[in-house]
């Protein structure tokens, strides 16, 4: 019963600081209780206002349940009942059961907008000393925004005996909120609830500054528009980083997409129209695993990407050498054949996955570390985002040390510059050909693991990445990871800026057309190979 | 025989007598016989075949710039749609009053959309001369800034075909937006007549199609004697080894540019030909997979054969209606295992198996190692 005795005292409180503008106090429950039974909303706020501030250790129960519509009466008995959640009567004065009436005799205490914020308030003033922490968080937000007045005694209880420095933080903001709209408060005190407002920061203090601007004079007024300004600063600030965080975000979700494709275009100028199929078999290969867990070891869930992320390299890995083994490498030195042939094998791989794991979307789990936000500033940050995020950096990293330390790196890239050279040399090109081929495979089948946790797993997930991979590789420049890392990062970025005044499609569009227009200036992308290998 | 005619080749003179003969033949077939005769066509079948042959017209035209100028343009689909649009709006327009709002003026989805006048785009459009003026300009001017853009810089091979599924891309999001004026995701549809003729009945299919007909025919002729002319030939040389003919002092993009622009209206005229068929046009039209599809009809059919490319168009779309009717799951298979089978063992087609005959110079492939791009050591020995 602690939390009762503090509300009572809360209440007391109310009372004795009589701040109020409201004459005739009723302290009497029943008294109170009256105003809801004239079915007229100016007593309905009395009774509301009068309940708040009776001390009586029932009002919480009564308001709470006019909030809810669980408030009836009898015009006739002048009574006021409260239907509790398994749907019995009591009588909302004693909180006794009510026997003798039923539902169907009684009416409800109507509410409009401007008594449910009355009721909102008289809630927040109830439960600004709750024991529990996140209740008064949450009680001293609502009086921020209802700006109720006779809150204000229980405010500055509540403020001196908070404990936590956030929830006391928001008690002082709502008091200033208070404070700063009141009429009567001096000019001293006002400027230092714009001060608190400003520190907060957020939309709700800009509209209430600019409230304050509009009914002050003088330095308050000049206060408050200072702070609206450094607000709106502030907050175009984080919305610009919000931007570029979206777009390194759905840049790196491109980077993975198109990473693997940079290096079978670069490295061995194939154009490979099933690269797509290899994202969306790594996909499935996350589900797989997934599955097998679930059925089989559940506890290991948390740790199924880490499995996945290997497993998906070498599925997508093989699948991919099988293909360069038992197709392209007929097709060398024919791209635009190259590119029919794996436009139909993408086809096959489609309806292979269709047949097995059926036409819908595949349920793939997160992880716990992958799921939840974080704030950080005025930014939301997902878990989930910034892990790929992450991921994209490792993966890119590992592959350039493949590529610069590696015997396999060196003799890949020897066979990138000069074909003929590397062969003089004793390079097996059409082993390293094969192998690369499967590195390309096996990355997009790690980006596939990436796209499961925040794309749709079906059989056309790669499809909807093929034509924007192209995209990034043939700006960035082909034969350049460099250049794809900045192709993918540039195009996610400006995706995200232009998504806000020309819309998600729109936005795309222009970028197409931009793209479209840039080769043309630039045939060979943003990084361009110099030397002999251009004429390649 | 005329100097001319003499320059069509025996397989092309007969596809020609065949489409002239199916022409007459087909409407007489489907109205002129009882429904209960062996000999009659059902009004389902006439449709269906007048759409085979649309897509056979787009086929003649992308094989128009691919097998005879080497330009794969992976975008092909979105003349073919633009075309498509340009008669849609058309009959759109001639609904009229009948529509479910019978807003005199504005079509159904305007009304529904709360706009109040009609859009620019859209002016002009209940005529019928200014809609088949629209169905080849709209797609010729879009090829040929396209086109000027891109063989001005000389963009070429893997990267041309990458852009121009680009286009067709963005035209697809484009369409898709209902502030485009265009009826967005539902397209245009529901429609009455044409020049005033009930575009449901049996006799109005059977002209159309046969309409169809005498326009392929007439487009194979003259896309025969472009190929077999002086143009022609420069075009065979630049598919071949286009820095050598630019060397020689052709302006190879003028070249490119016009036939570029050529076929982009043939394929829009076959979009105009295909609406009214099949009564719906929308933006999946545009989809990138849609131009890809119309490539493998040319190369199963035969890459710089026009005819074959025709053929190739028939053939797979008959394989797929009766697949998809068959056999669903199979379907897909089937397209992919042909990509892959054709690419690798008939680079010439189905027309160059039949006939053995080179009426071209060179075959296509290996274009690139000619040219001098490729040294020929630089080829896997794979490849080799």
């Amino acid at each position: 019963m602690r939390l009762r005795q503090i509300l009572g005292f809360l209440l007391l409180v109310l009372c004795l600081c009589g701040g109020l503008a409201s004459t005739a106090r009723a302290q009497s429950l029943e008294e109170a209780l009256a105003g809801f039974t004239t079915d007229e909303y100016s007593d309905t706020d009395k009774a509301i206002t009068d309940l708040a501030a009776s001390g009586n250790p029932r009002a919480v129960d009564i308001i709470g349940a006019l909030q809810e519509g669980r408030l009836f009466f009898s015009a006739d008995a002048k009574k006021v009942y409260i239907k509790d959640r398994s749907n019995t009567l009591q009588d909302a004065a004693t909180g006794a059961a009510a026997t003798g009436v039923s539902v169907d005799d009684l009416q409800a205490v109507r509410l409009n907008n401007r008594l449910r914020r009355t009721v909102d308030a008289a809630i927040g003033g109830l439960t600004l000393l709750s024991n529990d922490p996140s209740k008064r968080f949450d009680a001293a937000q609502s009086v921020f925004k209802s700006r109720e007045e006779s809150a204000l005694p229980a405010l500055q209880t509540a403020i001196a005996k908070e404990t936590d420095a956030r929830i006391k933080r928001a008690l002082t903001e709502a008091r200033a909120a208070i404070l700063g709209t009141k009429a009567d408060t001096d000019e001293a005190v006002k400027l230092g609830a714009v001060e608190t407002i400003r520190a907060r920061g957020d939309q709700d203090s800009l509209g209430l500054l600019s409230e304050i601007a509009a009914s002050n004079e003088g330095r308050v007024r000049t206060a408050a528009q200072a702070g609206m300004s450094a607000i709106q600063a502030r907050i175009a600030l984080w919305n610009n980083l919000q931007n570029v965080w979206y777009g390194l975000s759905l840049g790196s979700v491109l980077l993975l997409a198109a990473i693997g494709l940079a290096i079978t275009f670069g490295v061995m100028g194939i154009i490979n129209m099933a690269h797509g199929e290899m994202v969306m078999i790594g996909a499935y290969t996350t589900y797989v695993v997934q599955e097998y867990i679930r059925t089989h070891n559940p506890a290991w869930f948390d740790a199924s990407l880490f499995i996945a992320i290997p497993l998906a390299f070498v599925v997508t890995g093989i699948v991919g050498i099988a293909i360069e083994r038992s197709i392209i490498r007929f097709l060398y030195g024919r791209p635009l054949e190259t590119l029919l042939a794996t436009f139909g094998l993408s086809l096959i791989l489609q309806q292979a996955v269709r047949t097995i794991f059926g036409p819908n979307n595949r349920e793939v789990g997160a992880p716990g570390f992958m799921s939840g936000t974080f704030d950080f500033g005025g930014l939301a940050i997902t878990y989930g985002r910034m892990w790929i995020i992450a991921f994209a950096i490792i993966v890119f990293i590992a592959l350039q040390l493949v590529l610069r330390l590696t015997p396999f790196g060196l003799k890949m890239r020897a066979v990138t510059q000069n074909r003929r050279m590397a062969s003089a040399m004793g390079i097996d090109t059409n082993r390293i050909d094969a192998l690369a081929f499967g590195l390309g495979s096996g990355i997009a089948g790690m980006a596939g693991v990436a796209l499961s946790q925040i794309d749709n797993v079906s059989p056309n997930l790669g499809q909807s990445y093929i034509i924007d991979s192209f995209m990034v590789v043939v700006f960035g420049g082909v034969g350049n990871l460099w250049g794809t890392l900045v192709a993918a990062m540039t195009l996610g970025v400006a995706n995200k800026f232009l998504e806000p005044f020309a819309g998600a499609v729109l936005g795309k569009i222009v970028l197409l057309v931009f793209i479209i227009l840039f080769i043309q200036k630039r045939p060979r992308g943003l990084f361009a190979l110099k030397g002999r290998a251009v004429e390649a | 025989m005329s100097p001319l005619l003499a320059r069509v080749d025996g397989r092309a003179r007969i596809a020609i007598l065949l489409l002239i003969a199916v022409a007459i033949l087909v409407p007489v077939l489907a109205l002129a016989t009882p429904a209960r005769s062996a000999f009659h066509m059902p009004p389902y079948l006439v449709a269906l075949f007048g759409k085979y042959l649309c897509f056979a017209l787009l086929a003649v035209a992308l094989d128009l710039v691919w097998g005879y100028c080497g330009i794969l343009s992976l975008g092909h689909g979105a003349f073919f749609a633009l075309g498509g649009y340009a008669m849609g709006m058309y009959l759109m327009r001639q609904i009229g009053t009948r529509g479910v709002y019978a807003d005199p003026i504005l079509p159904d989805f305007m009304v529904f959309l709360n706009m109040k006048a009609l859009p620019v785009t859209w002016w002009g459009f209940n005529h019928f001369p200014y809609a088949l003026l629209m169905v080849a300009l709209v797609p010729g001017i879009l090829a040929l800034a396209f086109g000027w853009f891109a063989f001005r810089s000389r963009v070429t091979g893997v990267y041309l075909s990458i852009i121009t599924q680009a286009m067709t891309y963005a035209l697809l999001l484009a369409f898709f937006r209902n502030d485009m004026g265009f009826g967005g995701n539902n397209g245009l549809t529901d429609f009455k007549d044409i020049l005033g003729f009930n575009i449901q009945s049996d006799a109005t299919r059977a002209a159309l199609f046969g309409i169809t007909a005498i326009i392929l025919a007439a487009t194979l002729l003259v896309a025969q004697l472009i190929v077999t002319s002086k143009f022609g030939k420069v075009l065979i040389a630049i598919r071949d080894a286009e820095s050598r003919t630019r060397f020689i002092g052709y302006r190879v993009e003028n070249y490119k540019l016009a036939v570029f622009t050529l076929s982009a209206v043939l394929a829009g005229i076959a979009g105009a030909l295909y609406v009214p068929q099949v009564g719906i046009i929308n933006p999946s039209e545009f989809a990138p997979t849609n131009s890809i599809e119309a490539v493998i009809w040319v190369a199963i059919g035969g890459r710089g054969t026009l005819v074959g490319a025709a053929l190739g168009a028939v053939l797979v779309n008959w394989g797929k209606t009766y697949f998809t009717g068959a056999l669903p799951e199979y379907w897909l298979f089937a397209l992919g295992l042909l990509f892959i089978l054709v690419t690798l063992f008939l680079p010439q087609g189905i027309v160059g198996l039949i006939s053995r005959r080179r009426t071209i110079p060179e075959a296509p492939r290996g274009s690139d190692v000619e040219e001098g791009k490729v040294d020929p050591a630089d080829v896997p020995a794979a490849a080799r």
